[in-house]
């Protein structure tokens, strides 16, 4: 406990701290920023490049809407938008979680398959997602299940999960094949079949890889939502947000700021998520030998 | 030729890895609640002639028998326990829940693991360590806890393969002490696979002295194991344990021809 709570002081400070350099840099540095012939090296700290800390957070009290009284305010819109987006961000997780960790299990059983299909899933990941989001979008207009016809949230899930599946295969099929050979021997000799070594043996010891991994998995499937609901220009998330408020950037300059600060909040909660993740399996965390 | 007092039978067991010979003609039968020792130089085989018998590994030629069974038989018998030298228990499984794992592997209900892992631990001297996380005890300690894991199945055969050699001295003497109680108690035969002269002497009825590459048998001297009534630290302090130890120790250098 004592652990956990130095952990939320440092975080605070370290928000402390940010705020502080933000507010020193505005205050010390020429409001031109720095040149030195042509080259900029320092960025312009006048207010509409860097508005105050006191700015971006009145902003979100504010209306959505300037002049329109019952409007809701920045602040609500862009929690909306963060909560939008933190749905589907969980959402890619537990589909590429799922997904990521069935591939490792297949790999772990078969061999040949893992030397088929690791090349692969490394591979996958290079391709820019920009350039899977149009075709996600498309193949998905073609799907029409029991009625239920494809919705642009589901292409950004289904993008989320690509980036999320990635670290939890690889780390997962680490954590299988982590168990020392005498381990596997003893369970040999116990007469255990594949499952029961898997559900006794390898599954516990692939804990500790796999907690990591699901920690990046989320970040990633975070990343991913947001990146993917700016290429599907799908409505109601913090990356539609991005958009229009930084298209107002010029002249409303702290309204991006709060969206963008929605944005690191969604990252926190999200890897909170996976935290509680981590108190449930402590049994197993400490398990590498 | 199968008799059902013996716990062990080899006959004329050869085992080839590609080009290495490691078994040539090995011919051994171990009588139920024997102690045998395999002894030798490091590559002679004696540690691959315990995985044979423990259907890890399979011979080339040759029949092997386990109470009577094939090894495969009596593996998916749970007829043997086995304990290698890394006590090798699971970090995430309490003391007493790594003894259960043989009956949890086998679906024996809680209730009965509980008491039968509980009783072991009683045997092995650390039923108050039951709650205890692996990492928690010593490697002495954890070896104990290995050997109960062992024989949890109440086997009638036990597999060392150099369980002890891990262990400092004084701790390796207390071990073998506290095994010749266990294997006395439990009336289980053990097959031991050891680097040591004297622990061989100590524990055995039987030395089997093995040649290097191809592994043969040269030599069996008879051990100073000792009897119900007999203390260990006097066997190791008397005449005859001296002149088997001579005897294992010649036996050895004349198989290095």
């Amino acid at each position: 406990m004592v652990g956990r709570a130095r952990a939320v002081v440092a975080a605070v400070a370290a928000f402390v701290l940010l705020v502080v350099l933000w507010e020193l840099a505005k205050l010390l540095l020429p409001r031109d920023g720095v040149l030195i012939g042509e080259t900029r090296i320092l960025p312009r700290t006048d207010d509409s490049a860097m508005p105050h800390v006191w700015t971006v957070l009145g902003r979100l009290l504010e209306p959505e809407v300037a002049g329109a009284a019952d409007a809701r305010t920045v602040g609500a819109a862009v929690a909306a938008g963060a909560l939008f987006t933190l749905g589907l961000s969980l959402g890619g997780l537990a589909l590429g979680g799922v997904l990521g960790m069935l591939l490792a299990l297949a790999m772990q059983r078969f061999g040949l398959l893992e030397r088929a299909a690791l090349p692969y899933v490394v591979a996958s990941q290079t391709v820019p997602l920009i350039a899977i989001a149009p075709l996600v979008v498309g193949w998905g207009g073609k799907i029409a299940i029991a009625g239920w016809t494809w919705q642009p949230w589901a292409s950004v899930m289904v993008i989320a999960s690509y980036l999320a599946f990635f670290p939890i295969a690889v780390g997962m099929l680490r954590g299988l094949n982590s168990p020392a050979k005498a381990d596997v021997e003893l369970f040999h000799t116990l007469a255990a079949g594949w499952w029961t070594t898997l559900v006794r043996l390898r599954l516990p010891a692939s804990v500790p890889f796999l907690l990591p991994a699901v920690r990046l998995a989320a970040a990633a499937s975070v990343v991913g939502a947001i990146v993917a609901e700016i290429s599907t220009g799908t409505r109601g998330g913090i990356g539609r947000l991005i958009i229009e408020y930084a298209q107002s950037a010029t002249g409303d300059p702290s309204r991006l700021y709060t969206a963008i600060l929605g944005a690191a909040a969604l990252g926190l909660v999200a890897a909170g998520a996976v935290g509680l993740l981590d108190v449930g399996l402590r049994r197993y965390r400490g398990s590498i030998r | 030729m199968t008799t059902a007092s013996s716990a062990v039978q080899l006959a004329g067991v050869h085992k080839r890895f590609g080009e290495v010979h490691a078994l040539d003609g090995i011919d051994l039968e171990i009588a139920a609640g024997e102690f045998v020792s395999l002894i030798g130089p490091s590559g002679c085989g004696k540690s691959t002639l315990l995985r044979v018998v423990a259907d890890l590994e399979q011979p080339t030629s040759g029949t092997v028998q386990v109470g009577g069974k094939t090894p495969h038989q009596a593996r998916l018998d749970q007829d043997y326990g086995i304990a290698f030298q890394q006590a090798g228990l699971l970090e995430w499984r309490s003391v007493v829940e790594n003894v259960e794992l043989p009956l949890h592997v086998h679906g024996v209900d809680k209730a009965t693991r509980r008491a039968r892992a509980t009783e072991l631990l009683e045997l092995v001297g650390l039923a108050e360590f039951a709650g205890s996380r692996p990492s928690e005890l010593s490697g002495g300690m954890q070896q104990r806890v290995a050997i109960a894991r062992a024989l949890a199945p109440s086997p009638r055969l036990l597999l060392m393969d150099e369980p002890f050699g891990a262990l400092d001295e004084m701790t390796r003497e207390r071990m073998q002490a506290e095994l010749l109680r266990i294997a006395r108690e439990t009336e289980a035969a053990v097959l031991f696979v050891t680097h040591s002269i004297p622990e061989a002497v100590v524990l055995s009825d039987r030395v089997v002295v093995m040649s290097p590459r191809p592994g043969r048998i040269t030599e069996v001297v008879t051990g100073e194991r000792p009897g119900p009534d007999q203390d260990v630290d006097d066997v190791r302090e008397s005449g005859a344990f001296f002149a088997a130890i001579t005897a294992v120790r010649e036996a050895l250098r004349k198989g290095h021809g």
